[in-house]
């Protein structure tokens, strides 16, 4: 065992893909010698030379355009996206070629591209640097999406995204990158499956549900709920596409209130798709409409003010209180 | 790879390439070995047979005090952001001249459309340095109104501005201000980027079209060598400027730490817009000095030494030692300047900690022209949540969703 950030994480997890296959090679704006702006690629240009970690121009449908060529010739390219706000130039990319690839050429085509991309706010930065674009590609037929939330997923789960045939969208909650806590990196392989949902914490009056950087402010929700006598389930979804929700299903049958929350807009995100399998699924054993917490149909709002505009404890609390009513 | 072996991976110098001195290691040159100077990093006036300084003395005082006024802009926001007062700071330490000079060549009725970077560009559009601050405390986009500045907003997605830059410009075409022979209505536009923007998609399609169209722009890139980490080698294996005649307009390379040839190169270039002779591409030759931003550390990529040899290339050190060698002018000038630099320094450290905080419930407003009920129903919802704080014992579960 051993104490990781999540970047850290992120980083040792690269490099044992690295190691364990000389066709992964690492690829973005300032990923070689600065080791990436969260340095999550740091030190691997120098262990394993330019041509696996690759500096690229400034230009992101170029990344993952070349990504694509690369994959095609038989590469595992990871793409590193700076930021959130930068993925949209490469969105056609990702979404009429990356996503299409498999199925227009009947199979015979593999994509093992993997695009990683910081996302979420809540670390006072600029435009463009604190989005949470998951639902554009969660809605995207042809790719699979994950959001890792701790250091540990952040190891296995970057290592099985490289290892998929598949392409991923490999999100990465970027205030939690400096979030410590133990890995086992001594594991031969991984104990969990990439494409699974994992419940954190059972409970008996409220089951959470949420991903990446909103995971930590769930079970902060929750232990604060505690005190106040309240039991929070908590489930980290960790797959946003596909979804796993067997767990999910098991939790509402038994509790019967649920609350979802994520940084992104309310309209179309993820929770209102939370809602209606879990209606269609449990409709008898609903205590109270599915509650969803998330930012507002609102751009991003500033620096100074986006306490407001994120979901947090007492957000989610809140909505703990409202299905409790009924 | 080891040193001598020959990397087939590696790109290999240009065969056709038709002045070796424009390649150092196959990529483009860091050093300039072509670009129009008018005045040297000693302060000496040179000529040009294409391009002409035409201002007198007193200008050049003026472009001194605007460069030393917006480096004191720039050391004062560095300042600020260390003491948590920004949240981040893009410095322009190196580029006054390439900004100044641009900026001033231009007309009122010209619009220019900048990167995150054009503190000096702005502050030739009288915009108050607390505007831009405004943006980096996270308070506001950018406190200026475009339409009233002919600036436009700071763009921080790289390089997207250069397409509108280049719609802007064919706007201007439709409306019949090209080439009306009155100089105070022939208008162009002017769209700021980097070496690093260079490799975007947006600025060769902007190229593309503003080529196309023959639009009344200069695209005014300041290659200050380095895009964060990557330095100019890997970004392109010919000088920039020469991009332009691929795409069928003429390129330009400039000193950008020469506030005069950057004046004098951009006005020229401008005036053939303004007449309908197209675009121009200008490339800027300058040095960041700084970090990419406050959150950068250089030193993990570039060496001292190079920051060393562009110190001695100082765009505002060449100008004053212009004027002083030519008695052109005295302590009193310098100190004046210094005085009024220094009044500057504090009107921002006063007004950056008035600023008024940002009411988040006033975005709810600004999202639509015409807001919809629903956004006004979370505007609500939000308005009763936050308000439940002062009174919770009122909250009462609502229906919308938060």
């Amino acid at each position: 065992m051993t104490q990781l950030t999540l970047a850290k994480g992120l980083n040792a997890g690269l490099r044992r893909a690295m190691e364990a296959n000389p066709k992964v090679i690492v690829m973005g704006e300032d990923v070689g010698k600065l080791g990436g702006v969260f340095r999550v690629t740091d030190g691997l240009q120098k262990d394993f030379g330019e041509d696996r970690v690759i500096d690229t121009p400034l230009a992101e449908s170029g990344i993952v355009g070349t990504a694509i060529g690369l994959a095609l010739r038989g590469y595992r390219p990871v793409c590193e996206i700076q930021f959130d706000g930068f993925v949209y130039p490469a969105y056609d990319q990702i979404v009429n070629q990356v996503a299409k690839l498999h199925l227009r050429s009947q199979g015979r085509l593999r994509l093992p591209v993997v695009i990683r991309i910081p996302f979420g706010g809540g670390i006072g930065a600029v435009e463009h640097h604190s989005e949470s674009p998951e639902p554009y590609f969660v809605h995207t037929a042809g790719l699979k999406v994950v959001a890792c939330a701790n250091p540990a997923d952040a190891y296995w789960m970057i290592q099985q995204s490289i290892a998929s045939d598949d392409p991923i969208i490999f999100l990465e909650p970027k205030r939690r990158y400096y979030e410590r806590a133990e890995v086992d990196t001594d594991l031969p392989e991984p104990s969990y499956p990439l494409h699974a949902s994992r419940v954190v914490q059972d409970g008996s009056d409220v089951v959470l549900l949420c991903y990446g950087p909103m995971v930590k402010t769930c079970l902060d929700a929750a232990q604060a709920a505690e005190e106040e006598g309240k039991s929070l389930a908590v489930v980290d979804l960790r797959t946003l596409s596909p979804l796993d929700l067997d767990p999910v299903f098991d939790l509402v049958r038994k509790i019967g209130r649920v609350v979802t929350v994520h940084e992104a807009p309310l309209t179309a995100g993820l929770g209102a798709e939370l809602a209606a399998r879990i209606t269609e699924e449990c409709f008898y054993s609903l205590e109270a409409p599915v509650h969803r917490v998330a930012g507002y149909d609102i751009p991003y709002p500033v620096a100074r003010v986006e306490d407001e505009y994120l979901p947090d404890l007492d957000r989610v609390l809140d909505a703990v209180d409202r299905v409790l009513a009924y | 790879m080891n040193a001598g072996t020959t990397d087939p991976l590696r790109a290999s110098p240009p065969t056709n390439a038709p002045n070796p001195s424009e390649t150092r290691n196959g990529s483009a040159s860091q050093e300039p070995e072509v670009f129009v100077q008018l005045l040297t990093p000693e302060g000496e006036r040179k000529e040009h047979p294409d391009y002409v300084f035409d201002l007198d003395d007193e200008a050049i005082k003026g472009f001194y005090r605007d460069m030393a006024l917006i480096r004191r802009v720039d050391a004062e926001a560095i300042a600020l952001q260390r003491q948590g007062e920004l949240g981040l700071w893009a410095s322009l330490l190196g580029q006054e001249a390439a900004q100044i000079g641009s900026a001033r060549a231009t007309r009122p009725q010209d619009f220019i459309f900048p990167t995150y970077r054009e503190h000096g560009v702005a502050w030739c559009r009288n915009i108050d340095p607390l505007g831009i601050i405004s943006l980096f405390r996270g308070v506001d986009y950018g406190g200026w109104d475009p339409k009233q500045t002919n600036f436009h907003l700071y763009t921080i997605v790289i390089g997207a501005q250069t397409l509108h830059a280049t719609g802007y410009a064919m706007g201007v075409q439709r409306d019949g201000l090209v080439g009306t022979g009155d100089p105070e209505r022939d208008t162009a536009v002017i769209g700021y980027f980097g070496d690093g923007a260079s490799a975007q998609g947006d600025v060769n399609e902007a190229f593309i079209w503003a080529a196309v169209f023959n639009a009344p722009i200069v695209f005014f890139l300041q290659n200050n060598q380095w895009a964060i980490s990557a330095p100019i080698e890997k970004q392109s294996r010919i000088p920039l400027y020469r991009r332009a005649s691929g795409f069928g307009f003429p390129g330009i390379r400039v000193d950008g730490n020469d506030v005069l040839a950057c004046y004098a190169v951009t006005k020229a270039a401008l005036q053939q817009a303004r007449e309908g002779g197209g675009p121009t591409l200008i490339e800027a030759v300058t040095y960041r000095m700084g970090a990419h931003t406050t959150t950068d550390d250089p030193t993990r990529y570039r060496l001292q030494d190079e920051l060393e040899h562009w110190k001695l290339k100082d765009p505002l050190a060449r100008v004053k030692a212009y004027l002083v060698r030519n008695g052109l002018a005295d302590d009193a000038f310098f100190d004046q300047v210094e005085a009024e630099a220094d009044q500057l320094a504090e009107h921002l450290r006063e007004g950056t900690r008035a600023l008024p905080e940002p009411d988040f419930a006033h975005v709810f407003d600004l999202v639509y022209a015409e807001q919809t009920q629903e956004l006004r129903e979370q505007q609500r919802a939000y308005l009763d949540y936050r308000a439940s704080f002062a009174d919770a014992e009122t909250r009462e579960p609502t229906e919308v969703a938060r």
